[in-house]
């Protein structure tokens, strides 16, 4: 049996409303908490980034999953903030987790794929029987322009799964991958902020990828939507992963745990798999659940993985995705702290 | 400014925590050579679980240049569960909760930038525990 033998989630504490940033440019609030369907988003700290936070993700997946860190063999974190341009995020993360130096370290980067990327090659190198541990992570600190649509979205966190084969918690029952070349969204060399095709982010990007992907997986593993206790999906807004659920035959009930987005925003590579952290700390063995990815650009991943007996015993090894959301520590930030917080701002350089 | 040896240097007790206990009983974070205690030079290499105490505190309000846009932040004088006494910044902590004796979690952050094309140094800082 291969699969999940550890995973772990990091939200910041910081946090800033859509009302907040829809005041500063003259939208209408309710129209956003409505509409898009997103009440507040998560910023990182002065000091985080997306190596700082795939740390904190990985020492409660390590927490959960009570292996030697030695033991992992390889370790990729996928992002579309890492820190540097040139030099590895992942080189950080061994040397603070004391994984390696015997370890293949990797950055990917898909859009908001990249997490779900860096799992899939992590998954198949315990599959091949490669190694008997590998660690796959998506986290991100995602950039929206300012007055931009994605600025009430764009938020910051991540989540950590290491695989194996011994003391799995959730199975890796099946994957398909469906990608296609698809100009939805993109960010040149130098520029601060994305870009995208508007409405054309919808229909032929992320419904096209995630229903083609979604579709596949349900006919290579002969599942029906109603095998499912849990299905979640990318969410860059709250909307869309209820539609694309819906579209594929799943009901509400199956996507209101993965469905942190309302509190979170889109996490971008950390999207999906922390909604998938937010099941898995709730889920009883034997459960199924449906993941699709989608990064632009484009490209989704599907997962479907069964809860194993195992899970009991590590739920409460580490901090819970929704209690990290729903933290007294919480600390709200007005749009001039936020840009600052996010460096939206020019600095004098020291 | 760290250069990239000296950064090098000092990952194994900013990343990981990795200290001296002398056979005195005297811990250290970072290295030293000799043992301030019994002048001896032997020691066993520990890595701290990463808890302490806040043994006294202040408050930054004018900072040096690096720091000058995260004032005001708290900097503490913490003793580690092993006896490792160390100087770290607080994050992510409301400052009434800031208090001598407090309990403390170590967590990985960033603590500056070189500029905007220098090394960006990663290290230890404290969280209270609330």
């Amino acid at each position: 049996m291969v699969g999940i033998v550890g995973y772990g989630a990091y939200v910041p504490i910081y946090r800033i409303k859509s009302s907040t940033i829809a005041n500063q440019w003259g939208n209408d609030p309710s129209s956003i908490e409505r509409g898009l369907m997103l009440i507040e988003k998560t910023v990182p700290g002065l000091d985080e980034d997306t190596i700082t936070i795939s740390i904190a993700a990985a020492k409660n997946a390590l927490k959960r999953a009570r292996i030697d860190p030695k033991k992992i063999g390889a370790v990729y974190i996928g992002s579309e903030s890492h820190p540097y341009a040139v030099k590895p995020s992942g080189t950080v993360l061994i040397d603070a987790l004391g994984i390696g130096p015997d370890v293949h370290v990797a950055d990917f980067e898909f859009a908001c794929k990249a997490g779900t990327e860096a799992m899939y090659v992590a998954y198949s190198h315990v599959k091949s029987g490669e190694m008997d541990y590998a660690m796959g992570i998506g986290a991100d600190t995602s950039q929206g322009a300012p007055g931009d649509a994605l600025e009430f979205s764009a938020s910051a966190g991540g989540s950590a799964f290491i695989f194996g084969k011994e003391n799995v918690v959730a199975e890796v029952l099946y994957t398909h991958s469906y990608t296609s070349d698809t100009p939805d969204f993109w960010r040149r060399e130098y520029q601060m902020y994305p870009r995208h095709g508007g409405r054309f982010t919808g229909e032929p990007a992320y419904f096209k990828h995630i229903l083609g992907c979604g579709r596949a997986l349900l006919e290579k593993s002969g599942m029906k939507p109603e095998d499912f206790q849990y299905a979640v999906f990318h969410m860059p807004n709250g909307r869309f992963p209820l539609k694309v659920g819906k579209d594929l035959g799943f009901k509400q009930e199956q996507m209101t745990e993965g469905w942190i987005v309302n509190f979170m925003g889109n996490t971008y590579s950390g999207s999906s798999i922390t909604g998938l952290t937010a099941i898995l700390d709730v889920a009883k063995p034997g459960d199924k659940i449906f993941l699709v990815s989608f990064g632009s650009g484009a490209g989704s991943d599907g997962f479907i993985f069964q809860v194993t007996d195992k899970i009991t015993e590590v739920q409460d090894l580490a901090p819970k995705t929704r209690d990290m959301l729903n933290t007294p520590q919480k600390v709200y930030l007005d749009y001039g702290k936020y840009v600052a917080y996010r460096k939206k701002i020019h600095f004098n350089e020291y | 400014m760290a250069n990239s040896q000296r950064y090098t240097r000092e990952i194994p007790h900013r990343y990981r925590l990795e200290a001296q206990k002398f056979p005195s009983g005297f811990v250290s974070l970072p290295r030293r050579l000799v043992d301030p205690i019994s002048g001896k030079k032997e020691f066993e290499k520990i890595k701290l679980a990463g808890f302490g105490t806040i043994l006294t505190y202040t408050i930054i309000h004018v900072a040096s240049d690096h720091f000058k846009f995260q004032t005001p932040f708290a900097v503490a004088i913490i003793e580690t569960d092993e006896g490792a006494r160390l100087t770290a910044m607080i994050t992510d902590t409301k400052f009434e909760d800031i208090k001598i004796g407090a309990k403390v979690e170590l967590v990985f952050r960033k603590i500056m930038e070189e500029g905007a094309s220098g090394i960006i140094n990663y290290g230890y800082k404290a969280k209270v525990i609330v």
